[in-house]
């Protein structure tokens, strides 16, 4: 392969494998075992992967957003790359929970044709930002929760998820300390971006109750080994948002950051989830069993 | 059918990656098995990052080199755990690396137990330039063309770079 003409080497092969864009890719699985655990109940684990892989596939649909409006070339690489990742974990936690249903369903079955009542992500992840410092926020608080859940995840009693939040912990250490710069860079700026980050933290908090608060799914897998219960995360996350938030010199959010306002975990959403899976599945329902 | 003078584990181990091309998948240390067998060959790879699209051209590469050098049955398997670190990148690859202009990764973070430490604001790690070897360089950005690497630009020369990050 040329390594110095980017388009020739790009062009100058017969086959389509460049093309890595739309559906019909290889299964991100292949030839990993795909028995599961004994005595876990097949439609719990199914949901459980669910709700992990939404929250990175929407997640990581409103960080494509941000690509072309990211204030500048530096942070639009790195929101991609963190939108990246996360569809990555979102195709390997679809293709799990796919075969723990044993309905046949693949990654792009699952992303493209489910309707917003059979998405599980937490409200966080579809949450619309208004300005560059909600991104950074929610990104903030995201990822330090994501950590924590994927760090404990990775001695799950089911081997494949177990693998996949191992991977994860790398990648999403990576997440936190980007959004984490972000906000004491604000904060601790000007008086008008200490303002926005205040204003964006504090628009952010009430969804961080969702967080925490456990699924009946969960708590049965949780006692299984096989998933982590999510009210044990509060500690660890709290002790994260209180260090980062006292060195951007901003103040802990006086809204309160509960009753969880969403339940995500059970399929209800909020207009944002529709706007995006609009976008998202809209090519892919228009031309059922395209591939491209 | 042509005839082998390769063993199938020779010629997966020759493909370069799409992305660093300057290194081979041996050097990247992402090929964990390979197996022939009257069935035909199993070539085992475990993914760099989840996301990495290079991935799926790594595969079709692995077939195509494969099937040219005369193994027309073959297929290429994940295998995730345990998760690829950098410090799998050989001594050569490292070498090739820093010829190209891309600062090496140094060792991968070892953690102590209990939760992902946090990092906030500069860190000193370590990064000498890859051009004039100047011995402390700093970050512009923790992401770059690709998941793997981040741009860092030396104080001395003033040259910005490329350096694979250590995971």
């Amino acid at each position: 392969m040329s390594f110095d003409d980017a388009y020739h080497s790009l062009t100058d092969h017969d086959d389509d494998a460049r093309w890595a864009y739309g559906t019909g890719f290889a299964d991100p699985l292949a030839g990993v075992p795909t028995a599961l655990p004994e005595g876990v109940d097949r439609a719990d684990l199914a949901a459980y992967c669910l709700m992990l892989g939404d929250d990175a596939l929407v997640m990581s649909h409103r960080l494509q957003q941000w690509i072309t409006r990211a204030p500048e070339i530096e942070d639009e690489l790195a929101v991609a790359n963190i939108g990246l990742d996360l569809l990555g974990q979102a195709r390997l936690l679809l293709t799990r929970a796919g075969e723990a249903e044993g309905a046949g369903r693949g990654e792009d079955e699952l992303a493209y044709l489910r309707d917003p009542g059979d998405f599980r992500n937490v409200w966080l992840a579809e949450r619309a930002d208004a300005d560059f410092g909600q991104l950074v926020a929610r990104l903030l608080v995201f990822s330090t929760w994501r950590l924590a859940l994927l760090d404990r995840l990775a001695t799950s009693g089911d081997p494949v998820l177990a693998a996949i939040a191992a991977k994860g912990v790398k990648e999403v250490s990576y997440h936190r300390e980007y959004a984490a710069g972000w906000v004491v860079r604000l904060g601790d700026g000007t008086d008008l971006s200490h303002a926005r980050m205040q204003a964006a933290i504090d628009a952010v908090w009430p969804l961080t109750g969702e967080l925490f608060a456990p699924h009946p799914t969960e708590l049965r897998l949780a006692e299984q080994g096989v998933a982590v219960d999510p009210s044990e995360l509060r500690d660890e996350f709290d002790g994260v948002l209180t260090e980062v938030l006292r060195v951007a010199t901003l103040g802990r959010p006086t809204v309160p950051a509960g009753p969880a306002p969403g339940r995500g975990r059970d399929g209800v959403h909020g207009d944002e989830l529709t706007e995006i899976l609009d976008e998202m599945q809209g090519l892919a329902r228009a031309t059922p069993g395209g591939a491209w | 059918m042509s005839a082998r003078t390769l063993t199938a584990a020779d010629v997966a181990a020759t493909v370069t990656d799409p992305e660093l091309p300057m290194l081979t998948l041996a050097e990247l240390g992402i090929i964990r098995d390979v197996t022939e067998s009257a069935e035909g060959v199993v070539v085992t790879i475990t993914p760099t990052y989840s996301g990495c699209p290079a991935m799926e051209a790594i595969r079709a590469d692995l077939l195509t080199a494969l099937r040219e050098a005369g193994f027309e049955r073959a297929e290429v398997r994940t295998a995730l755990a345990p998760a690829w670190t950098t410090d799998w990148i050989s001594e050569s690859g490292r070498a090739k690396l820093a010829e190209a202009g891309i600062a090496p990764p140094g060792p991968a973070p070892r953690r102590a137990a209990g939760p992902v430490p946090l990092t906030l604001g500069v860190r000193d790690d370590g990064v000498a330039c890859p051009r004039c070897a100047h011995p402390r360089t700093e970050r512009i950005t923790a992401f770059s063309a690709t998941a793997c690497r981040e741009l860092r630009r030396c104080p001395a020369c003033r040259e910005p770079f490329e350096h694979v990050k250590a995971i």
